[in-house]
């Protein structure tokens, strides 16, 4: 008897390693170094959006909060992770509103659906620079149904709108559905790991990238922080 | 004995299939000709390399000198294309860009060369980048037969050149001059500058062809690789050959069907008030054949 449910449990857990064995990172972005203070945005030139602020906007490279913390880092399983066996059916939006993107890094995995939405008075182009996948230059004048896109490799891409060269943000093409965005505090977690050996990476549009080992044993919260080294410039 | 001797014919053989199958990947078609790439590789020394360069990345000794830089085919993105943004040219497409040059470039016309050379030349051209061996030519742009020049065509087209704001970048008047022309960059950050529709008497200067159809084709494709985006799924067919006739209206020194028809209207284009766009949709008629380009004027 205690052999069968031994053998039961032993099958759940083969099964459904991930409910019953979930292990969690998690931790803190933070940034060494002087960085470069953001710039006010002129956006004289676009009235449509100029009148949208009471203070100029200001760059989004660099967004950081109290303790030296860093935003807009993008966390993720660069190796190990288990195979993704489809993207999600859920698409992921990216909006463009008051000449700005939000979010400002927008993560999917490879051939998840992207939608790109212009909630603006005026005409977008959307214009991902990318090297590995197709690079495409869309209009998106006021009004329009939403872009719809994907990319089938992994790559972080460079968004921009030619019209309003102020206006830049990323796409985060990840293999992995293991990501995080830091965001306000500097923090992030990767839930729902099963047991492994994983190298976590973090990302930084300006700051570049750093890794990390991390071995999960079960259900565990493993704590990772990450220090990227800031440009001045 | 025997056994091994097999495994080392089959993985011979299948070596010679891995060689052999990304050369046919790199044949074109144009016509009735086909072009491969070992021949096309020696005109490309000959008559290309010094521009492009021995990888094909445009980086060749002359690059240095040359405004605006020598097309990077590493990269796979090409300007004048038929086929929608993002996706690659036909072999017509590039066998076109060949044949016309880029005028107000460095790129002259290769009619003097004979056209299996330019077939030839295509598919060399293809060996730069495995996008090639991975992807296929996007669908070919369908251009339904061109509505009447009338001047509310025109008034039509001059009301979609405000709502779609292609005065940002080209200007009220089409002279390059818009807002935002200052700050374009391509996308290897070099400047580059919105195409100035009132300059030139002629249709020399622009880029991808001079005929109606070409204009049609140059908004709705885009110019991949610069900032102009693709408009096919913002604009619709009919709506399309409006805006080239109003764009006609803007080369003022060029003689035209467009610019009769202004003149004989006494040069005012009325103002239309414009609904709101109902998505694009796909045109009912056939695709227009693609004409051979002809070389373009410009120095060569």
């Amino acid at each position: 008897m205690r052999f069968h449910k031994n053998l039961i449990s032993a099958a759940l857990v083969v099964m459904c390693p991930g409910l019953l064995l979930a292990g969690t990172v998690s931790g803190k972005v933070t940034f060494t170094g002087t960085p470069a203070k953001p710039k006010s945005i002129d956006m004289s030139k676009e009235p449509n959006c100029a009148k949208a602020y009471t203070t100029p906007a200001l760059t989004e490279s660099f967004v950081s909060g109290a303790g030296s913390t860093l935003d807009n880092v993008v966390v993720y399983i660069s190796a190990g992770a288990p195979d993704e066996k489809a993207a999600p059916t859920q698409a992921v939006t990216f909006e463009q509103k008051n000449c700005r993107y939000t979010p400002h890094v927008l993560a999917m995995q490879v051939g998840q659906e992207l939608k790109v939405v212009n909630s603006d008075q005026t005409s977008h182009n959307i214009h991902p620079l990318a090297k590995l996948n197709r690079e495409w230059n869309k209009s998106q004048p006021p009004g329009t149904q939403p872009l719809s896109e994907r990319f089938d490799k992994e790559e972080f891409i460079p968004v921009k709108c030619n019209v309003h060269p102020w206006m830049r943000g990323y796409f985060a093409v990840l293999k992995t559905s293991h990501y995080a965005i830091s965001k306000g505090d500097g923090k992030f977690e990767l839930p729902n790991l099963p047991p492994g050996k994983y190298t976590l990476t973090a990302w930084h549009e300006d700051y570049g990238t750093t890794t990390a080992d991390v071995t999960i044993t079960g259900t565990e919260t493993k704590s990772v922080d990450f220090a990227l080294k800031a440009k001045a410039y | 004995m025997l056994k091994l001797n097999r495994a080392k014919w089959m993985s011979l053989s299948l070596s010679f299939l891995c060689c052999a199958l990304p050369a046919l990947a790199q044949e074109t078609r144009v016509d009735n000709l086909t072009g491969h790439a070992d021949a096309g590789k020696k005109m490309y020394q000959r008559s290309c390399i010094g521009c492009h360069g021995v990888y094909g990345d445009g980086n060749g000794e002359n690059a240095a000198w040359i405004e605006p830089k020598p097309r990077d085919f590493t990269a796979a993105t090409f300007k004048c294309r038929s086929t929608p943004t993002g996706t690659l040219p036909t072999d017509q497409d590039l066998y076109n860009s060949i044949t016309r040059g880029f005028t107000n470039s460095n790129m002259p016309h290769w009619d003097s060369l004979t056209k299996q050379n330019r077939v030839d030349l295509i598919a060399y051209i293809k060996t730069f980048s495995d996008r090639w061996k991975t992807d296929k030519a996007g669908d070919v742009l369908k251009i339904p037969a061109e509505t009447p020049v009338t001047i509310d065509s025109i008034a039509h087209g001059s009301a979609l050149f405000q709502k779609l704001e292609c005065w940002k970048c080209h200007g009220q008047a089409g002279r390059g001059d818009g807002p935002s022309a200052s700050t374009l960059t391509d996308s290897k950050d070099n400047p580059i500058r919105p195409y100035n529709f009132s300059a030139g008497t002629d249709d020399s200067r622009f880029k991808c062809g001079a005929a109606n159809a070409d204009i049609y084709k140059i908004f709705m494709t885009g110019v991949d690789g610069t900032p102009m985006p693709a408009f096919a799924d913002v604009i619709q067919p009919n709506d399309a050959w409006d805006l080239v006739h109003y764009l006609r209206t803007l080369q003022i020194n060029r003689h035209s069907k467009e610019n009769e028809v202004l003149r004989a209207a006494g040069g005012k284009i009325p103002k239309v008030e414009i609904k709101d766009a109902a998505p694009a949709t796909a045109p009912a008629a056939t695709p227009e054949a693609q004409p051979e380009a002809k070389p373009q004027g410009g120095r060569r």
